[in-house]
């Protein structure tokens, strides 16, 4: 294979699993990006003429390391880490020398960077750059941050990282639950910003969504056995199965009850499925669980052509009990007003403190729709203004506006 | 901190301010925007601006006067307008001026205010 085919394939497939192993190692991910990245560069140089050695990874490896202990001598600020580096040194020149694969190290990475000490905002951005190896640019657009501040942010969680000495291991169990529910919001978060923009208004946005499931697909692959990972593996996959069918050849917003059943994948929904009834063999209900139940049963529609509202309702109660989130509040009141009508749906949506809704656009898109199912023109007016006020998404803003006007 | 966002339109977009098919929607966007703002307490100001090609350009040069037609510089996309609002941190005026309803071919550019000055 051509050298630099073979580096940018490396670079695509191996990025996070080197990085983490050179950051398990050197317990400073700044170091071992700087490193990985001096490695690759090297291959540039002495692959074409070379040719691509037998074990392109352990090959990095190497010379990342070298590199890693050349700047720790040169610093001598970190002579704390150099033993480790040495032994690291041997490490991955017995993994070129043999046949074994160097070990997978990504888990310690998703759970270093949804530590607790690491700032929440940092959490996502610091796992898409880090285990996926996307630039920052890219990673800040998703975020609708400056690049530069990206970089930043990105910056200061990994001195943080290094500097408080936050361990690489995988929690212990005591600590686990807590600790991974971590990880899975900040893996949610990156499936979140990518759902904003199925218009692909900016196409540097697009990709999140994919990315975000790929986290999910490398976390479950990590932890086979944990229902809450393969709760949220479940959800995303539901949602992405409906990315067609959320708009119109137009580009035009479709809602979820107007949806053609027939655009959305059936392989995705099978396997958001699979996932969900392995995850209840578990009997340890969670957040991610019954936010998958619940697209779950909208899936359903489907097959029957109709929804079950009394259970959404019931598993949106149930979300609420674990995590009352704006999010699973309104989705509950939502709910409630398809099983009891508008007028309880209205008393649920009221009911939730004015300070959690100011600026969260779903809360006013429902209550403009409940407003004007009550026949209260003047307040629906007023709300569907709000709402369409607080709109991020062009396709949204128009279906609203449309709507406003229907009466 | 104040930041004043600039809106950017192509000369299309501007041309949707009269065209009869167009216009109705093209300045419908805006009230719910600028009502979401007052209504979140982060209006400060802000004002819509008269297409480029009435803007004239004053320079001295040399102690000599010219008066030019304009705009300042023939770019593809030209000012529209711009409001001033209240936030407590860049990220935040990001999170208002992603809301705003930008044209197609429009964008829209966040800059910090100075302080203000003292007189």
């Amino acid at each position: 294979m051509d050298a630099r085919r073979a580096i940018e394939q490396v670079a695509r497939d191996s990025t996070g699993r080197l990085l983490a192993f050179l950051a398990a190692r050197s317990r400073d991910v700044a170091a071992a990006e700087d490193g990985l990245a001096d490695a690759f560069r090297a291959a540039l140089e002495v692959w074409p003429h070379t040719g691509v050695p037998d074990k392109p990874e352990a090959w990095l490896l190497t010379v990342a390391r070298r590199r890693l202990i050349d700047r720790t001598r040169h610093a001598r600020v970190r002579e704390a880490a150099t033993p480790t580096l040495l032994a690291a040194a041997d490490e991955a020149q017995e993994l070129a020398e043999t046949e074994s694969m160097f070990p997978d190290e990504r888990l310690k990475l998703l759970f270093i960077c949804a530590h607790p000490a690491i700032d929440a905002a940092a959490r996502t951005p610091l796992m898409l750059q880090t285990v996926l190896g996307l630039d920052a640019a890219r990673i800040a657009s998703a975020f609708i941050m400056q690049p530069a501040a990206m970089g930043q942010r990105l910056t200061r969680a990994k001195a943080k990282i290094h500097d408080a000495g936050i361990p690489f291991d995988v929690p212990v169990a005591s600590m686990l639950p807590s600790r991974l529910d971590a990880v899975l919001e900040a893996i949610y978060a990156a499936y979140g910003s990518g759902w904003d923009d199925l218009a692909g208004a900016d196409p540097r946005r697009m990709g999140l969504a994919m990315e975000a499931i790929g986290l999910g697909r490398l976390l479950l692959g990590l932890m086979p056995a944990e229902p809450e990972v393969q709760g949220l593996l479940a959800l995303m996959l539901h949602c992405e199965a409906r990315r067609e069918a959320r708009r119109t050849a137009a580009g035009g917003y479709v809602p979820l009850s107007e949806q053609d059943v027939a655009r959305w994948s059936r392989p995705m929904i099978e396997e958001a499925e699979r996932l969900l009834a392995a995850a209840e063999q578990a009997g340890r209900i969670g957040r991610f669980q019954l936010e998958a139940a619940i697209q779950s049963m909208h899936a359903r529609r489907a097959g029957n052509g109709r929804t079950d509202w009394e259970a959404i309702a019931l598993l949106y109660e149930g979300l609420v009990r674990h995590a009352p989130t704006i999010g699973a509040l309104v989705g509950r009141a939502a709910a409630i007003a398809e099983v009891r009508g508008a007028a309880t749906g209205w008393a649920f949506l009221q009911a939730i403190p004015d300070e959690a809704v100011g600026s969260y656009q779903p809360y006013w898109a429902l209550a403009a729709h409940l407003l004007k199912r009550l026949d209260r023109p003047e307040e629906a007016a007023a709300a569907y203004s709000r709402a369409i006020g607080l709109c991020e998404d062009p396709a949204m803003r128009a279906f609203l506006v449309q709507q406003a006007v229907v009466t | 901190m104040n930041y004043t966002i600039l809106i950017y339109e192509t000369a299309a977009d501007f041309a949707e301010r009269t065209d009869p098919q167009k216009q109705q929607a093209y300045w419908a966007r805006l009230p719910p925007y600028i009502k979401a703002l007052k209504d979140a307490g982060v209006f400060v100001g802000g004002a819509g601006l008269e297409p480029p090609e009435t803007a004239t350009i004053l320079r001295r040069r040399n102690g000599q006067r010219h008066v030019q037609d304009g705009p300042f510089a023939e770019a593809k996309e030209q000012l529209a307008g711009y409001f001033i609002i209240d936030a407590p941190t860049l990220d935040t005026a990001l999170d208002w001026a992603s809301r705003y309803p930008a044209t197609p071919g429009g964008a829209v550019e966040v800059r910090p205010n100075l302080p203000p000055m003292q007189h």
